[in-house]
């Protein structure tokens, strides 16, 4: 699942809401209740430590409490109306423990007292003792230092919670109408905006308070030719980010100049949606693509989501050793693969690290949900694979002492499993310019912006669409294109690399409503690059006649 | 457990519509209790159990809108929600698209509560696992599997006199069983409201023949080919079509349906004439819910009241013949457009032929058989063109016998222009909350190969 997916689910495409409750977004409340201040830290490590002493005495030999608080909001609208405001607050407690080598998870909603959570951790530790006898294996904890009393807070300028509402519905409202003066026939808009209060302690002796920002502006503008009977959309060129308000202002240096006007660490919505407008009326009589080989020369706006799929996703341990099968699916990157040293992911050129402290991503946290600290690492170093994304539970298995950090719950109800960190591709080391790099290109396609996304099961085969598609011809930008879509294979896309663009160019997309687990649970996680060369890969034509 | 009476869930509705200051007033009471098991590599993984019971208010002043939700069921409480979906509403912007409650409304019983599912406890959901890991361990397979059932209520009320109850358990269960060496896959699911129906086992066993035969698949250029789809397969593409009915959409020239020139092309013939799909909420195989979403609150459900509008479910024609018969109407669009309107179905049935799925297979020359699909994404919705791949059991028929197993494809088709080239319909299933029959199907379009198994 992706973001558009998941859209689609809430019905929040269709502006349709709200189901009395839900294991994700938790209870309606008042926009004000987003600025209390929630349960005191001194509090929290009272309930703490309530469940850490209850499940030790009961035999754990392992505890880990999450006491979190989630807070969301969205404004969603359309055209001149605003359709729906929600404002929802999920606040418990959820405590994990290892009994006889096993696993056991209890949670409680709104836990206030010591009590509740010394029940909970009873519950987990009974859990995990009916569980044992099924165990074939004991779990093998990595082991971890305890912190002691720490803190973490995203580096956010401005809390989107002290934004009036009023002024963010003004905003959409003031988008909504530059795009129909601009040529839309339809336009819809969104805020999503997300705090997770988290504090994490464990047996290891560590208790952590994190304050996490997240915000993702987004639109669709359509387009319709009553005449012909077509329509066609565009969607935001934004990045969700894990940043506050301050995203929605954008500085002259946060804008990328070229073809259409691309962001950085500020957005400004205004603009991209009155570009957007021009550009859905253009698709209308834009040339279908004619199927073939083409260079594919793809902006970072476009490339975060095949990263998040041909390497992201293929490089969860968790998928690797099978535990996904039955959902997501498993992995071609294989531990054999691993262990030959030599298994060629891609092109020399290609270095993709995944990072859990890079600034205003999605995934960045001081520590992961079982108290890892986070950070930095290679996965693959100059085309070759070189290591996985894993938590605690199994770093022993690719030979690790220490877990990378990659543990997350969606919510203290949830339990916590590996999930994916924020996995970008390194910037090209010598200068080079997007300019630079569309004149080498004889026959190409310039890609910006995200669009239809479909991969197997083990990662090998993909198809992705886009939101723009330029014609390149003798290094020139010749025209735009419709109907594009490509599909390749994970290991010959990489390969095909040639050329990337240097730290200049280098800018994050992200996915804010990443699905995975049964039950499903969703992450936010950034994916980094700058605008990368791909030779002669598969274009198909998407047109069809109905 | 959270399963109110109509009686006891009447008596806290009708409460809390009696604190109301509102121009109008709705409430939806939802209670369920909900649990789960997983396993992978044999080995269970995770299983738990929630109870939950809320409410959500929505206060209307005027065009104005508020809701708010709780769990807690004291007198205080309730009154104090009320209070807050009243202030919300208060500082709502208007909403253009609010269309006023309904009045009391007549609900068909669906009968989709089983005390059998109701009844599932931790022990049944271990047999349940143990019975799908258990002859895979035996057979040097590898499990992977999921159930979940719940059981639960909504009850819907407003303060002009609605009322409606419905309580519904389900269960689903899937498993994926895999080959030692990984070179074969197998899938099977099913879901059912009443937990009697289902045999973990019986799944299990059907998708580890599929792992079985599907090892050292062979690889076919893609192409257009025959294919016979399964109920799973065909489920998963055609309900993506009838989730694109909005007659909105339509009108407004954004949807497969929109007419060139204007309008739309509700009444034409679109599909091959044996296809006729309907809904019906008290259908005994596939029963749903008898009103569409919560207590009120109009613009589609949009600023509250728990859901849609409280229209009455009722039987309804969506294709016949081939020909489209009805789209799917909001309130505020049905009035807008001085129609009755029939909200969006859940669930529908698809009707077929007499055929087993053996059946279509030995009348097939030359064809694929399709177990499932997988990531399947919109590309085009102009066209309702989609992408995905086969997964978990793709085979090779000739002269009416199952060859070999095939590498997996991807494909590039619409589920419009697939129900333009049927070849034969079987007989339908449950599959995904929907009946569903196998099709074969002519000139389906695969345009990659996949390596994945």
């Amino acid at each position: 699942m992706n973001r558009r997916d998941f859209l689609q689910l809430t019905g929040l495409s269709a502006g349709a809401f709200l189901l009395p409750d839900s294991a994700v977004f938790g209870r309606s409340v008042a926009p004000e209740a987003l600025l209390e201040p929630g349960v005191d830290v001194a509090v929290k490590k009272r309930l703490a430590d309530a469940a850490l002493n209850a499940a030790k005495a009961k035999g754990a030999s392992y505890t880990d409490v999450r006491i979190g608080r989630y807070l969301r909001q969205f404004v969603i609208t359309r055209e001149d109306k605003v359709q729906n405001i929600v404002n929802t607050e999920s606040y418990g407690v959820g405590v994990r423990v290892i009994v006889d080598g096993c696993w056991g998870f209890a949670s409680v909603v709104e836990a206030k007292s010591e009590a509740q959570t010394a029940k909970a951790a009873e519950e987990a530790v009974a859990i995990a003792k009916a569980n044992a006898r099924l165990m074939k294996q004991p779990v093998q904890l990595a082991p971890q230092k305890g912190f002691g009393e720490v803190s973490w807070k995203a580096p956010i300028k401005k809390n989107a919670f002290e934004v009036p509402i009023k002024e963010k519905v003004d905003l959409l409202l003031t988008v909504n109408d530059a795009a129909l003066k601009n040529g839309a026939n339809y336009v819809n808009s969104v805020l999503f905006m997300v705090n997770e209060q988290k504090y994490f302690a464990s047996s290891d002796g560590s208790y952590i308070d994190q304050d996490i920002h997240r915000l993702w502006p987004t639109f669709t503008v359509t387009a319709i030719d009553p005449k012909s009977g077509k329509f066609e959309t565009r969607s935001e060129l934004s990045a969700p980010m894990g940043m506050g308000y301050d995203y929605l202002q954008a500085n002259p240096s946060d804008k990328i100049t070229g073809i259409t006007t691309r962001y950085n660490k500020g957005y400004d919505m205004l603009e991209d949606v009155t570009s957007a407008a021009k550009h859905a009326k253009q698709k209308l009589t834009a040339k279908s693509v004619e199927a073939g080989k083409y260079d594919l020369v793809l902006d970072p706006s476009h490339l975060w989501l095949t990263i998040h799929e041909s390497v992201g996703h293929p490089l969860e341990l968790d998928r690797v050793l099978g535990y996904e099968a039955n959902f997501a699916g498993t992995s071609f990157a294989t531990l054999d693969k691993w262990k030959s040293k030599n298994f060629n992911y891609g092109s020399k050129q290609v270095n993709l690290f995944a990072d859990k402290t890079q600034v205003g991503s999605l995934g960045a946290v001081g520590w992961d949900d079982e108290g890892v600290a986070c950070k930095k690492w290679d996965l693959v170093k100059d085309g070759t694979l070189v290591n996985y994304q894993a938590i605690r539970d199994q770093v022993h298995i690719i030979g690790e002492n220490e877990s990378q950090g990659c543990c997350y719950a969606d919510n203290w109800s949830s339990v916590q499993f590996q999930r994916m960190a924020n996995v970008s591709l390194a910037a090209g080391k010598t200068p080079l310019s997007v300019e630079q790099m569309i004149k080498d290109v004889k026959k190409g396609i310039y890609i910006i912006g995200d669009g239809s996304f479909s991969i197997d099961q083990q990662r090998y085969n993909f198809q992705f669409g886009g939101q723009l598609f330029y014609e390149i011809k003798d290094g020139q930008i010749a025209g735009m294109l419709k109907d594009v879509a490509y599909q390749s294979n994970t290991q010959e896309f990489w390969n095909s690399c040639v050329q990337i663009c240097d730290e200049k160019d280098y800018r994050l997309g992200g996915s804010f409503f990443d699905g995975k687990g049964q039950p499903m649970q969703v992450s936010a996680v950034s994916h980094g690059s700058s605008t990368t060369r791909f030779n002669g890969v598969n274009v198909i034509n998407t047109a069809r006649k109905i | 457990m959270a399963i109110l009476t109509k009686d006891e869930a009447k008596k806290i509705v009708d409460k809390v519509l009696g604190y109301s200051k509102a121009d109008e007033m709705s409430v939806t009471l939802n209670g369920n209790r909900t649990g789960n098991i997983r396993y992978a590599r044999n080995n269970v993984s995770t299983s738990g159990e929630t109870d939950n019971m809320s409410l959500a208010v929505t206060a209307v002043f005027g065009k104005k809108v508020g809701s708010a939700t709780i769990n807690e069921f004291d007198d205080a409480s309730l009154e104090k929600t009320v209070r807050r979906a009243e202030e919300t509403a208060r500082l709502a912007p208007e909403n253009p698209e609010y269309v006023p409650m309904l009045g009391p409304q007549k609900y068909i019983e669906t009968g989709a509560y089983a005390e059998s599912t109701a009844k599932i406890n931790p022990e049944f959901r271990a047999q349940a696992a143990f019975d799908s890991i258990d002859p895979c361990s035996k057979k040097n397979l590898t499990a992977a599997g999921y159930m979940e059932d719940s059981a639960g209520f909504t009850a819907i009320a407003n303060s002009k006199g609605l009322f409606g109850y419905n309580p519904v358990t389900s269960v689903e269960f899937s498993v994926t069983t895999r080959t030692a060496d990984g070179t074969g896959s197998g899938y099977a699911s099913r879901d059912y409201n009443d937990v009697s129906k289902l045999s973990t086992k019986e799944a299990t066993e059907v998708a580890m023949n599929k792992a079985l035969a599907s090892t050292n698949a062979k690889a076919l250029e893609p192409g257009k080919y025959t294919v016979i789809l399964e109920p799973t397969a065909a489920g998963d593409l055609i309900g993506l079509m009838m989730n694109s009915l909005d007659a909105r959409n339509a009108e407004e020239g954004r949807s497969f349906l929109s007419r060139k020139g204007g309008g739309t092309r509700l009444g034409e013939k679109f599909f091959d004439e044996r296809i006729t799909i309907y809904s019906d909420p008290a259908n005994a195989e596939i029963p749903g819910s008898p009103f569409a979403g919560g207590g009120g609150g109009g613009g589609g459900g949009r600023f509250g009241g728990g859901g849609v509008d409280g229209r009455p479910q009722e039987k309804t024609l969506w294709v016949e013949n081939g020909i489209i018969k009805n789209m799917s109407y909001s309130q505020f669009w049905a009035q807008k457009s001085g129609v009755k309107g029939t909200p969006p179905a859940r669930g529908f049935i698809m009707q077929g032929g007499n055929q087993s799925l053996l059946d279509l297979i030995k009348s097939t020359q030359k064809g694929i058989l399709v177990t499932r699909f997988w990531y399947i994404r919109a590309v085009d919705p102009q066209t309702l063109l989609y992408t995905g791949l086969t997964r978990d059991g793709t085979f090779l028929i000739e002269n009416g016998q199952i060859k070999y197993p095939v590498k997996n494809f991807r494909f590039n088709e619409s589920p419009v222009i697939m129900l333009n080239n049927v070849e034969a319909l079987g007989k339908p299933v449950r599959s995904g909350g929907v009946l569903i029959p196998p099709m074969k199907i002519r000139d389906f379009t695969f345009s990659s190969l996949s390596d994945a198994v």
